[in-house]
């Protein structure tokens, strides 16, 4: 598909008449006319804010403000206007929603953006209307066309029906006249009960253009002409260019220039292998004056001073100092150091600059914050942002790495090609040794620990200090780096949770989970191990502890019988468990591990149960379990960016940056808990247990606690 | 000057000679459902047919595959891709989906020689294959969904 197909679909797919449903910010919360136009496209096509469009030709497709890079929010959104406008599934489309910071806002975020696992949250009650309103729409439009009265009139599966006098239509042939009726001011919105297509397993939208390689991501728009760049960074955090000597990479076939752009040396080409071949051949000299030098062990060294220093007070309840001078006490202590961990997405970050005839420019990526895209490349470009349209592409994953604020990759990308003449279109692309080596990792984390037991084999006293970089640039306390911690879910009476702010310049993201990635296992396994020193068992000594945390104890308890948690584990296996609350939903897995055959944890199996309120998609639900489960179990088990003795990162591809692969992949059953709470996330909180688990059940079946990821390292050090 | 048949139809490239597959397929084939992942043959994302076999386009020079038959995601076909496919679709497999082109290429491989795979032999031609998204269950269950529906 050329980029020239794809603004004929887009456009065509605004022009086409029927019916549009808007959702107004302001001051009426439904709007049916539309009531402005796309940034910068055609003002009779395009309107600005479009939720659901009703086609004369029946189909039902939604605009996602949410991007799809495999959570599934196409199918869940869609899912939410099918319910309310009684649609068939097999009408449903959906596809990205053009950009506009307030239309199109993530309403937890005050401007468009995905992440925290939000979209379903976010979009329960908004999308919902939207299906109302346009149900409400073609009922009139029908009653109006019928002349019978609109309470007489049933929807069903997509047919609108009047059973008395024995008419029935599709919803295409109504698009157009419903357009014209009065949206009501309140649509009503169905009870759960009557709920026909939420809680059901609806096949995913964007299945098949996935299976037969049809779908479209960024790196497959190929406009002709098109321009491919490649920066040259350097391997150490904080370096900048000294010099260059480009004569070789110049000779080499389909390059067509090389320049010094803020990010390091862009190179160029005609093809994405002469842009690669002329990077190759660049000769560049780093100044490395303003770089950490420091190794990732000498980091871990002086984040680990900082234990004993006051640090920014997260919780303190009770009186820790007492407790712990309390007489008869056994304590338990553990430092724990977690790596940096890169994202890793399959589709290394990449971008489209297209200009159009009126010097106006397309952009087209991964967008996870595409406002902030806009307004960052506008500036970089000298264009006024209504003159730069971000169009939002299917992405090859993210897992936190597409959210950045100030997004300094657009920054990259833009500065690339605003360097040029923009005579030809460019793509502007990463390659998988930029993506490890390019920063924005999850941070690196020491955390302290100590515990105290009473003589009745109590913990009386828990204290946690928590060293690492601060994702959102905070002085004070970041909430991201103690969440799953400062609110421990267990009823201990002397709770101290402290942090300390790392200044480094290797620059720091949220990554699939946030703090729970490194608070989840820190808090789980100290906790087992504590059981473990009273001789409680790991799941009766939570739930004894969960008092006032039901939904944790239901997952607890619903993974413990899906395992039949107190049967013994099979000859040389041992079984953990781990039970994290993240982004509103409540995880609980169990896993069975053995040593595998180079000393490293096998995991076999994991139940995993999982509390999200009400389930809008079993299928998309289950599907996050088991690819959470994976993620944050190859994290675990093998990753981790080094830096070297100097500050060069080791790292470069998946040879040794490693994904878990499909002969490492555990067995995974997934159980939902039957809920009427409010739906929340499942994008990130099936990453947290798994990996405090797997510790778990090694510790029990080897003895060692694992006190450094990733466990590999421990294993064969 | 190199020589190939892509998708069944005869091609021929007159590029720079170590131009890897891959890129030869994409940005001059125009044909973009074969990934880039890694480059280094480490993700599998790029998987084609060579002659029959499935390989990493992208660490194969150009110059190497005179006359050789080139099959993609976009080209395969038979009674194993339509199996594949179809259990794809079932257990709606894909996540993101960026992978999933390679993933396909390889399970239709290991259909042709393996008709009835086990899990040893999913693990063998699957292994070369990442998906971040990690959705290895689902694949693996794909797989035996696709040899049964191959025996009736």
């Amino acid at each position: 598909m050329t980029i020239q197909d794809i603004n004929t679909t887009r456009r065509g797919f605004l022009a086409g008449s029927g019916l549009v449903i808007g959702v107004a910010i302001a001051p009426k919360m439904l709007s049916a006319a539309p009531t402005g136009v796309h940034a910068g496209g055609d003002p009779a096509l395009a309107p600005m804010n479009a939720f659901v469009k009703i086609g004369t030709d029946d189909t039902v497709t939604v605009l996602s403000k949410h991007i799809e890079f495999g959570q599934g929010p196409f199918t869940g959104l869609a899912t939410l206007v099918a319910e309310e406008l009684d649609a068939d599934w097999s009408q449903m489309r959906a596809v990205h929603s053009p950009t506009d910071n307030k239309v199109y806002a993530n309403l937890m975020f005050g401007l468009q953006g995905t992440g925290g696992s939000s979209a379903i949250a976010n979009s329960y009650e908004q999308m919902r209307k939207a299906g109302a309103t346009a149900r409400a729409m073609l009922v009139a439009a029908a009653a109006d066309d019928w002349k019978v009265p609109a309470s007489e009139i049933t929807v069903q599966k997509g047919r609108i029906k009047h059973a008395a006098s024995n008419r029935e239509s599709g919803f295409g042939a109504f698009a157009e006249k419903a357009a014209r009726q009065t949206p009501p001011a309140e649509p009503k919105l169905k009870d759960p009960k009557d709920f026909v297509l939420i809680g059901t397993e609806l096949p995913k939208l964007d299945t098949h253009g996935k299976t037969n390689g049809t779908s479209i991501f960024t790196l497959d728009i190929t406009p002709d002409n098109l321009l491919i760049a490649v920066v040259a960074h350097p391997e150490h955090f904080g370096a900048t260019v000294k010099s260059f000597n480009d004569a070789e990479a110049r000779k080499v076939q389909g390059v067509v220039d090389v320049k010094q752009v803020p990010a390091g040396i862009a190179v160029y080409a005609d093809n994405t292998f002469a842009a690669l071949k002329g990077r190759d051949a660049l000769s560049i000299e780093w100044d490395l004056s303003k770089a950490e030098t420091r190794s990732s062990e000498e980091l871990s060294a002086d984040y680990r001073k900082l234990f004993g220093e006051k640090g920014l007070e997260a919780t303190n309840k009770g009186n820790l100092d007492d407790a712990f001078k309390a007489p008869g006490l056994q304590t338990v202590e553990a430092e724990i150091v977690f790596p940096f961990l890169a994202h890793a997405p399959m589709e290394p970050l990449d971008a489209v600059f297209i200009k159009a005839d009126d010097g106006s420019v397309d952009i087209y990526n991964g967008a996870q914050f595409p406002g902030m895209d806009q307004e960052v490349a506008a500036k970089i470009l000298g264009l006024d942002e209504a003159k730069v349209r971000v169009n939002t592409q299917l992405a090859g994953g993210s897992f936190g790495r597409k959210a950045q604020f100030g997004s300094p990759y657009i920054q990259e990308a833009a500065a690339v090609y605003a360097a040029t003449d923009r005579t030809r279109p460019l793509k502007h692309m990463w390659t998988r040794e930029d993506d490890i080596r390019g920063g924005y990792y999850r941070p690196m984390y020491a955390h302290r620990m100590r515990g105290a037991i009473n003589a009745q084999g109590q913990i009386t006293a828990w204290e946690q200090v928590i060293v690492g970089q601060s994702i959102m640039g905070k002085a004070d306390l970041d909430e991201t780096s103690v969440e799953g911690a400062s609110n421990l879910p267990y009823t201990i009476p002397n709770l101290k949770v402290s942090a300390h702010n790392v200044q480094l310049s290797i620059p720091p993201l949220w990554w699939r989970s946030v703090g729970h990635t490194h608070t989840g296992f820190a808090v789980e396994t100290f906790v087992d191990e504590l059981f473990q020193k009273i001789g409680k068992d790991p799941v009766e000594g939570r739930l004894a502890l969960l008092g006032e945390k039901p939904r944790h104890a239901g997952v607890l308890r619903k993974a413990a019988e899906m395992a039949n948690w107190g049967s013994p584990a099979p000859e040389g296996r041992a079984r953990g468990v781990a039970v994290v609350e993240s982004f509103g939903s409540f995880v609980g897995q169990i896993v069975e591990v053995s040593i595998g055959p180079e000393g490293a944890p096998r995991v076999h199996k994991v139940w995993c149960a999982v509390d999200c309120g009400v389930a809008i998609n079993p299928n998309v639900i289950k599907a996050q379990m088991e690819g959470g489960i994976g993620y944050g179990l190859g994290a675990v088990l093998f990753d981790a960016v080094t830096l070297a003795k100097g500050g060069k990162i080791m790292q470069s591809n998946f040879h040794d940056y490693r994904s878990i692969r499909i002969n490492e992949m555990p067995d995974v059953a997934v159980e939902i808990i039957k809920s009427s709470e409010k739906p929340s996330g499942v994008g990130e909180p099936g990453v947290p247990p798994v990996g405090p688990a797997v510790a778990n059940a090694w510790r029990r079946l080897t003895g060692a606690p694992v006190r450094q990821l990733p466990i590999v390292n421990i294993v064969s050090a | 000057m190199v020589t190939f048949t892509l998708n069944g139809q005869e091609r021929t490239f007159d590029g720079d000679p170590d131009t890897p597959l891959l890129w030869v397929i994409r940005d001059f084939e125009k044909l973009t459902g074969t990934k880039y992942g890694c480059g280094v043959a480490q993700c599998g994302a790029c998987t084609v047919h060579l002659d029959g076999m499935p390989r990493r386009s992208c660490v194969t020079p150009i110059a190497t595959i005179e006359g050789s038959d080139v099959v993609t995601i976009e080209g395969v076909s038979g009674k194993e891709a339509d199996a594949i496919k179809t259990a794809w679709a079932g257990l709606d497999v894909p996540q993101c989906g960026y992978c999933q082109s390679g993933q396909v290429m390889s399970a239709v491989a290991l259909l042709q020689m393996v008709p009835k795979p086990t899990d040893a032999d999913i693990d063998g031609a699957m292994t070369g294959n990442i998906c971040r998204c990690a959705t290895y269950h689902r694949i693996r269950a794909a797989i035996h969904n696709a040899a049964n529906s191959m025996e009736g």
